[in-house]
């Protein structure tokens, strides 16, 4: 990380490295535009003749697992994060990993949270040699701060799933937290005292992986069911007494915002959806489980049964709100990808038309098309908008990462691509000349919702069309950036960025869309 | 020099301190400021926003205490995203509690004054900001009520009356309201009367007095308002709403209501109304019926509008209403709200039926009829219409096309 990295601009107009920890990359070239060849990756050839005849595969801990998984210095080690900010199974593994004395692992969560902060000192210590994850937090300032000694990857869910099947990360080992789970490795999330619904993000490492673990504290007899993780691909099952915190696993309730700012944008985004039609029987929804979209989801609600309108399903991270559409009768199906709150995991398990999904069925490049574009409307987040619509998720306005990109890259891919944001946060401007990460392009972003007013891209003319003579605040994004800009007292200074990349921004393809740049 | 007074100076040279600052604190700043007699001004500034705004933050800084002729200091400022108008007030406050810059301000840049507000304007909701809470200003316009109150009364701390004057006054003059009339809540005189000095400049539409018990503050108030107008030069009308919050205010209400032409309405302060009665406040409001019937008579027997309290339960939105329809079948015309959230709610209760709308346009109608025939007489059906009719369906009718309830006749 000497020696200037050699960079390339992309089809975007950012300055991309050309290798990241030693692989050569492909710079972005547009959307739907890359075309890889060749076949899919897959995991070695195995023979159920060598795993034991009665299906038991426990072994005493972790570290005797890794141990016969073979993990050795350099390997690639990978974890989910369905567990959230109450997860102990991934620390425990790099920790085991670490007592073991093997070296310079790459550590390949789905995502990162502040809690497993202890990975700093795995990388201090030469354990660790690099994250390719969303990390925010602790792990996203050492990253920015230059310390980690490989490039972070910054994937979405739909591009870890892709750089799995395409060969672009083979991993060594996967340890799978596992809620409950039997000695034969049939595991699932939806039971158990660290339930925490669906266990998505896992199925491709459990496919994928050369070796996997499944990890449990809450082991049942077989058959565990249901499974979402066939035991036929795990090697060795690990019963520990707690892989979460359950506190932080889910939330106990999901609050929808007070803030009247903020009511404000959700009760925009819904009526534009009644307003452009959208809203119609046999229509799809996706929203997130920040207090706008909740909120959103609680107005839409409203809306829908006053027009006695029906969705066909609406997608999760599932919350009590999206849980009660679906027992009021107001969708058919919830099609959910991770579970926020204790209702959305009882739903889970309770209710067969509460489907978990994963990445592979909703966002995956490589698929024979996937979910995400058959969604009618997405409610999304972002830090900063740009004139063009393009939008960040990944850093704060000043470089510094925020949090991971999560399903939102793969969500751009609906019929109506709209972010909820403030017009501004503690006086900074969200709505910007030119974004500081650029995490999705502005051609698939069709709406901007903000408290003052609502921006229609002018690609989109048939939105602009249908909302016409809707009451609503329908205005250029160049207005609402002028006003915010004279409430804050000018246009905020752009923070100086270094010029060493210290971790890329994947698109959804594979290639690479921007470049995190170290600060301070 | 001579050796006494620069004894006098130095006395008066102490630390000041004005704002907030902390991790739950938003949209404010903390300054502090130690007066020095050499040493020109340095500042340390520590912001949630340094990286975006820190120079204009420090540049800011610089010439308000060059307004304020501040020329040695030592300067600490711990910014929570303040805007620029918060800003200039907690300097300004902050010197001025260091006991200097007396006569001098540091006045954030004015926006453009909205269009003078009429007497008899809609009034139908008017939402409390608390004066020391800045973070509420700025969107408040976004939620539509007919009137923002600035407050520097009961929601401002007895220590904190100087900082929200000069908050409320950088606000008058900063902050776009965009179509709301800018009221402002002073407190009880005299210490309201130097709340006008300092707000009257920004020409604020309405002053809102607390606690009138009779004619004689309305008078002083609007003596001072006068006297200010004249000294600065203000040709707009600055309307005046007496808050009766005692027995004794109600008993006196007509005297009040009559007391000065620049009163626009009258309003009554339920909490304090009922605790000098001695009795609970409940949510029909029984204990309150005579006075606010009282209250309603008053102010139409002396031609303003009557306007009611708030209503404090925030999250009982169906006591709200019921509230609300009861006010307005009871003769008033507005009331206040606590929360933005309250604002559709009043605003729908303050709206005329659509049985009221269908009438007024058939008394119209009818009324027109008969001017075309040159008829003096105006009927509708059996029924004769007097000239106060016609007028009050008129004035229903040009509300009606201001909610938007009816298309604007030509």
């Amino acid at each position: 990380m000497t020696q200037k990295p050699e960079l390339a601009l992309n089809a975007a107009g950012r300055m991309v490295p050309a290798m990241v920890n030693g692989r050569p990359q492909i710079p972005y070239i547009g959307v739907a535009k890359y075309q890889p060849r060749g076949r899919k990756a897959a995991p070695p050839l195995r023979t159920a003749a060598n795993y034991p005849e009665d299906g038991n595969k426990i072994v005493a801990d972790l570290e005797t697992a890794l141990r016969k998984c073979g993990l050795r210095d350099g390997m690639v080690i990978s974890s989910h994060h369905h567990l959230r900010d109450g997860d102990k199974v991934a620390l425990m593994a790099l920790e085991a990993a670490s007592r073991i004395g093997v070296k310079d692992l790459t550590w390949f969560p789905s995502a990162s949270f502040p809690s497993q902060k202890g990975a700093i000192e795995l990388m201090e210590s030469g354990v660790i040699h690099h994250i390719e994850g969303s990390m925010n937090g602790p792990l996203g300032d050492y990253c920015t701060q230059g310390k980690m000694r490989g490039m972070g990857v910054l994937r979405s869910h739909g591009g870890r799933w892709q750089a799995i099947q395409d060969g672009e990360v083979h991993i060594d080992v996967a340890v799978i937290a596992a809620p409950t789970a039997d000695a034969f490795g049939n595991a699932d999330g939806s039971h158990g005292k660290s339930a925490c619904g669906s266990l998505g993000f896992a199925l491709a490492d459990s496919t994928y992986a050369d070796n996997v673990i499944a990890v449990t504290d809450n082991l049942v007899p077989f058959p565990c069911i249901p499974w979402q993780i066939q035991g036929n691909n795990v090697d060795y099952v690990v019963q520990v007494d707690s892989i979460g915190d359950p506190e932080k696993i889910v939330s106990g309730t999901t609050q929808i915002t007070r803030s009247p700012d903020r009511l404000r944008i959700a009760e925009f985004v819904a009526r534009f959806l009644r307003e452009a039609g959208i809203m119609r029987n046999g229509f799809s929804f996706q929203a997130g489980a920040g207090g706008i979209a909740l909120a959103f989801v609680d107005y839409l609600k409203r809306m829908m049964k006053e027009a006695g309108v029906k969705a066909r399903f609406v997608r999760g991270g599932s919350t009590k709100y999206l849980v009660e559409l679906l027992e009021e009768g107001l969708t058919d199906y919830i099609l959910d990808g991770q579970t926020f709150d204790l209702d959305g995991v009882k739903s889970m398990a309770n209710n067969p038309n509460h489907v978990a999904t994963s990445p592979f069925t909703s966002y995956n490049y490589h698929g024979k098309g996937n979910f995400a574009s058959l969604v009618d409307a997405v409610v999304l987040g972002a830090t900063e908008v740009d004139v063009n619509f393009n939008a960040n998720v990944v850093t704060h306005s000043d470089g510094r990462l925020l949090h991971g990109i999560g399903g939102w890259q793969n969500c751009l891919a609906s019929g109506c691509t709209i972010l909820a944001v403030p017009s501004f946060r503690d006086r900074i401007p969200v709505i910007v000349d030119e974004v500081t990460t650029l995490t999705g392009p502005g051609e698939l972003i069709d709406v901007i919702a903000t408290e003052r007013g609502i921006a229609i891209n002018p690609r989109r003319r048939d939105l602009i069309d249908a909302a016409k003579g809707s009451g609503l605040p329908i205005r250029p994004i160049q207005d609402i950036k002028a006003e915010v800009e004279k409430i804050c007292g000018g246009k905020p200074s752009r923070p100086k960025s270094g010029d060493r990349p210290v971790a890329v921004v994947k698109w959804v393809d594979g290639t690479v869309l921007d470049t995190v740049w170290q600060v301070g | 020099m001579t050796k006494n007074m620069a004894n006098a100076e130095a006395q008066t040279k102490r630390v000041g301190e004005a704002g907030h600052w902390g991790k739950d604190v938003r949209s404010d700043a903390h300054v502090w400021i130690e007066p020095r007699d050499r040493g020109g001004i340095d500042i340390v500034l520590e912001s949630r926003v340094k990286p975006y705004y820190g120079e204009a933050i420090r540049n800011q800084t610089e010439s308000a205490l060059e307004a304020l002729a501040v020329a040695h200091a030592q300067v600490l400022i711990h910014d929570e995203g303040a805007l620029p108008f918060v800003i200039a007030a907690r300097i300004e406050t902050a010197v001025k509690r260091a006991g200097l810059a007396k006569d001098k301000n540091a006045l954030p840049d004015a926006n453009p004054l909205p269009e003078p507000s009429a007497r008899d304007r809609m009034r139908r909701s008017r939402l409390y900001l608390p004066g020391s809470e800045p973070k509420y200003f700025v969107n408040a316009l976004l939620h539509g009520p007919d009137a923002i109150i600035l407050d520097l009364e009961d929601s401002v701390h007895t220590t904190e009356k100087d900082a929200a004057r000069l908050l409320v006054r950088n606000a008058l003059r900063a902050v776009d309201f965009g179509g709301c009339e800018r009221m402002v809540r002073i407190n009880q005189l005299p210490l309201g009367l130097e709340d006008l000095d300092e707000i009257i400049p920004e020409c604020p539409d309405l002053i809102l007095i607390p606690k009138v018990e009779g004619p004689n503050q309305v008078m002083e108030v609007g003596q001072r308002i006068e006297h200010l107008k004249m000294r600065h030069d203000l040709k707009r009308p600055i309307w005046m709403m007496p808050i009766l919050e005692s027995a004794v205010g109600i008993e006196n209400a007509y005297k009040i209501a009559s007391a000065s032409a620049q009163i626009a309405a009258l309003t009554i302060g339920l909490e304090d109304y009922t605790a000098d009665l001695g009795v609970p406040k409940t949510v029909l409001g029984t204990e309150s019926l005579f006075a606010r019937q009282r209250l309603v008579n008053a102010a139409r027997a002396a031609g303003v509008q009557a306007i009611d309290s708030v209503f404090g339960d925030v999250g009982d939105i169906e006591g709200l209403r019921c509230w609300g329809l009861n006010a307005r079948a009871l003769g008033f015309e507005g009331m206040g709200c606590v929360h933005p959230m309250q604002i559709p709610v009043v605003h729908q209760a303050f709206a005329p039926t659509q049985v009221e709308v269908e009438k007024a346009l058939r008394i119209i109608a009818a009324f027109n009829q008969a001017q075309e025939k040159g008829l003096a007489v105006v009927s509708l059906g059996s029924k004769m219409i007097d000239p106060p009719v016609v007028q009050r369906a008129l004035k229903l009718i040009a509300r009606a096309e201001s909610m938007g309830l009816v298309t604007k006749t030509a």
